[in-house]
């Protein structure tokens, strides 16, 4: 397993190079420099600016100090906002990204799997359609729709719930937090139902059942580990996704996250930032890829089979 | 298996009883309630500052808060937008109106306690030219003598530029020409002071971005002190009691939010977390207006929204041609039925009454004319017109703008013209490189004075990009203008140098924009103006007005 994973991060290594050097020049080819305005930016200040984030040197000698600053774990200074440094912004908004990603996720991992083990149980009754159908909705519905319609419900006629913020007030996490896990949970559902379906008419339940073992340990004791590989795998991208994708809730909350960066220091071609998300993006994206391979591998003798081999 | 759905419906009773239980303490006191007793301005401020520095930012939620922590000279009556005093006591202006002696009053501080001098401004200001900062603003500053020269590298002598301390309360400024608009530049946060001190000790004079402008580092010498500043959050500041006017300061504080959404902060305001919003959501504004008229504010702005022609383009270079695309639009009907935020349809490019200023509209909707113009120019019906790009940055405001213009030239000229959007910095590209046929465009004025508005359509000014130029017009603005004395001639020059511009017509003035807002009957002293100037210290909260009538 340790080599597994080893080999796994050092294949890593390579891809983030890429994406880094990718993105590099990528925003850097893009029209529109990060000091263009509406108002006529005079020449000499343009030159004053790029002086101070050493946008005057040769593109190579800018590329490979930003490799040295990173390597030192440095994203360097944003453009957008001069006295902050990308490592500043991210620490900043990180934490409630991050809290906000975990917090949907279990949601979505609670409501996901508990629907669709109940569903999968009981395939093609009243009680695998309902919450099928359900989950389609919540698959179907964008969260700038739920949002709106959450906040317009709790927040602005029944007044249950403040609509924006985190952290403020007390209960101000729970929209977001429904908002964001809600499509996640439908879709954690529907691969659950599937998983179980599957799983329960293996051979091994069959021989359970003869066994005459209680319903819950079937269930609990062997269904769920296998039926549930699927979704063990989906979340490790999932919970990326969640970090990475989480901007239209935040806008929609005013959330002070992550996600707006993602988004804006594009639009602003904020060079540093669009670099430092992108690069902090992908290694998110790789480490819980390898996480929720690791516990797939884990999970499934099959699988732990297969690797041992080909050690 | 029942066992399995027990449990479940348990817990699922559990979430919705946990999360009825919090709903349910969270009906505490609103931000607004909460605010008017401690005397706490919640204020909606749009984006997030970039940097508090004021030789450094560019932008109008940097302007709100850096007006409440520093000060000019010179300040603004919000009612008539004349100047009032404010850290200078008084001043003189000589005969040819060139130097001006401005006397600081001996009461003025920084909020460390450190007496604010002559000496701090020409600091101040040798900074905001320093061309190593790269200060965008510091044209601004341009009216001074030798300030150009200074921030474009050409001289280094900063002796030579017309600012000087006579002594420690008498600051003396020299200026190139008359300029009747100087008084209005003092309190730009480009002219604003800075304490010497506080920026030595954190890095350089022309560095950007150092720590002077966290809090705790902060000196400033306006009514408030920076508290807090939690990014993307909030930032607070408070009373500064070091300021010399303290007794007419009224709020205790003000909670800055950075809100980008308008649909969001529209719902915070209604919520009872706002006192003022930055905007209000254009789908919103009827509604507003006629079931809470007492919220919405909606004034003039000075700002105009226009159409750019690429004059270098061969059949946009027949002034008749332009002309006629300009007397097709109805902008009645277009702000009407689609703005919808009762913007000012324009027929000049300034906008009307700019301090007395009013310039006589050269043009009107008259698809005939304009139809008899094309013909005219070879394009009978609009036949043989190439067809020709309308340029945007990407929004569904301008789109819908463009898309209404696009069937107005359709309906009244028979000319097709494909509409094409690009994203904000590729846009900005575009127009500067003159890739473009028509270019959107919008410019907010710097200062009350047509001026501001006029100078941009001078050969090969930065902000011209249509290739347009006319020695004429170069010669009333640049010559003639700047060096009368008297208002009502200076205000002909520009008129007969307006007039100019709209026979031409490089440019079409479609609207005038308009601030909107909704503002909570408890806060008083905000007086509408087409700067949408605020004087903090005028601004008072009724605590005896409840939340109950925003609903």
């Amino acid at each position: 397993m340790f080599y597994f994973a080893l080999r796994r991060l050092i294949q890593s290594v390579p891809v983030l190079i890429i994406v880094i050097t990718a993105t590099f020049f990528l925003v850097r080819a893009a029209p529109g420099g990060p000091f263009s305005a509406e108002k006529n930016v005079p020449p000499e200040v343009v030159k004053a600016l790029e002086a101070q984030y050493k946008l005057d040197q040769p593109i190579w000698q800018q590329y490979t100090s930003y490799i040295n600053d990173l390597i030192h774990g440095q994203f360097g200074p944003s453009f957008r906002y001069p006295g902050r440094t990308v490592n500043e912004l991210i620490e900043a908004g990180l934490p409630v990204t991050a809290e906000l990603a975990l917090y949907a996720m279990l949601l979505a991992v609670f409501f996901g799997v508990s629907s669709g083990v109940y569903a999968g149980l009981r395939p093609n009754s009243i009680h695998d359609y309902l919450p099928m159908s359900l989950s389609m909705i919540g698959i179907c519905v964008p969260s700038f729709l739920m949002g709106p319609l959450m906040v317009l419900f709790f927040g602005i006629y029944m007044e249950w719930l403040p609509i924006s913020g985190w952290g403020n007030t007390p209960g101000d996490k729970i929209l977001p937090t429904i908002t964001l896990g809600l499509g996640y949970a439908a879709f954690i559902s529907r691969l659950s139902r599937g998983g179980i379906l599957e799983v329960m008419s293996k051979d091994y339940i069959r021989t359970a059942r003869a066994k005459g073992l209680p319903a819950r340990v079937i269930v609990f004791k062997h269904a769920l580990r296998g039926g549930l590989i699927p979704v063990v795998a989906f979340l490790g991208p999932a919970f990326a996704g969640l970090l990475s994708g989480s901007f239209v809730v935040e806008t929609i909350f005013q959330i002070p996250g992550l996600g707006r960066f993602y988004v804006q220091a594009a639009f602003n071609r904020d060079y540093t930032m669009i670099l430092g998300t992108t690069i902090f993006f992908s290694t998110l994206i790789i480490v819980f890829n390898l996480l929720s391979d690791i516990v797939s591998v884990w999970l499934d003798p099959k699988l732990r089979d297969q690797y041992r081999h080909n050690k | 298996m029942d066992n399995l759905i027990k449990s479940w419906a348990w817990l699922l009773g559990l979430i919705l009883i946990t999360f009825l239980s919090i709903a349910g303490c969270t009906k505490g006191q609103s931000n607004v309630e909460e605010g008017n007793i401690e005397g706490i301005l919640h204020w909606g401020n749009g984006t997030d500052p970039q940097e508090l520095d004021p030789h450094v930012v560019t932008g109008v939620p940097e302007h709100h808060i850096l007006s409440a922590l520093l000060e000019g000279l010179v300040a603004k009556d919000p009612k008539t937008l004349l100047p009032i005093p404010a850290v200078a006591k008084e001043w003189s202006i000589s005969a040819d109106k060139k130097t001006y002696i401005f006397k600081i009053r001996k009461s003025a501080l920084w909020s460390n306690g450190d007496s604010l001098t002559a000496h701090d401004f020409v600091w101040s200001w040798w900074r905001a030219l320093q061309p190593k900062l790269g200060n965008q603003y510091a044209y601004m500053l341009f009216p001074i003598e030798n300030a150009e020269s200074f921030a474009r590298g050409k001289i280094t002598d900063f002796s030579r530029v017309g600012v000087k301390a006579l002594s420690a309360d008498l600051l003396e400024v020299k200026l190139s020409n008359p300029t009747p608009y100087f008084l209005q530049l003092l309190d730009h946060y480009s002219m604003f002071p800075v304490h010497k001190k506080t920026i030595e000790k954190f890095g350089k004079a022309h560095e950007r971005g150092t720590l002077w402008t966290r809090p705790g580092n902060f000196v400033g010498n306006g009514p408030f002190i920076l508290k807090e500043w939690h990014l993307f959050r909030s930032i607070v500041v408070e009373k500064n009691l070091n300021y010399w006017d303290l007794k007419k300061v009224s709020l205790n504080g003000i909670k800055f939010h950075p809100i980008e959404n308008v649909t969001t902060e529209e719902r915070m305001f209604r919520m009872g977390q706002l006192h003022k919003t930055a905007s209000v959501p254009i789908d919103k504004v009827k509604a507003y207006q006629k079931n809470n008229p007492n919220l919405i504010k909606i004034h003039p702005y000075l700002g105009s929204y226009f159409y750019r022609f690429n004059t270098k383009i061969p059949h946009l270079n027949d002034k008749r041609v332009r002309k006629a695309l300009a007397m097709s639009i109805n902008r009645q009907q277009l702000t009407d039925r689609v703005t919808k935020g009762g913007e000012t349809p324009a027929f000049t490019f300034t906008p009307p009454d700019t301090f007395g200023y009013s310039a006589r509209a050269a043009f009107e909707f008259n698809p005939k004319m304009a139809r008899d113009l094309m013909r005219e120019a070879g394009y009978p019906n609009g036949e043989g017109f190439p067809v020709t790009e309308l340029l945007y940055n990407t929004s569904e405001g301008h789109r819908k703008i463009a898309v209404a213009i696009q069937q107005m030239w359709k309906k009244n000229l028979g000319i097709n013209i494909t509409l094409s959007n690009q994203d904000w910095k590729v846009y900005l590209d575009s127009v500067n490189n003159g890739s473009y046929a028509i270019a959107r465009a919008g410019w907010i004025g710097d200062y009350v004075d047509p001026n501001t508005f006029l100078n941009m359509w001078v050969t090969d000014g930065g902000n011209n990009r249509t290739g347009w130029s006319d020695p004429y017009y170069d010669d009333l603005i640049s010559q003639q203008a700047p060096v009368s004395l008297n208002k009502f001639d200076r205000y002909t020059i520009m008129a007969k140098a307006e007039a100019v511009l709209l026979e031409n017509m490089p440019i079409i003035p479609i609207y005038i924009y308009n601030s909107k807002s909704l503002v909570h009957p408890s806060v008083k002293g905000i007086e509408p103006n087409i700067l949408n100037y605020v004087l903090y210290k005028n601004i008072r909260l009724d605590s005896t007005l409840i939340e109950k009538e925003v609903d």
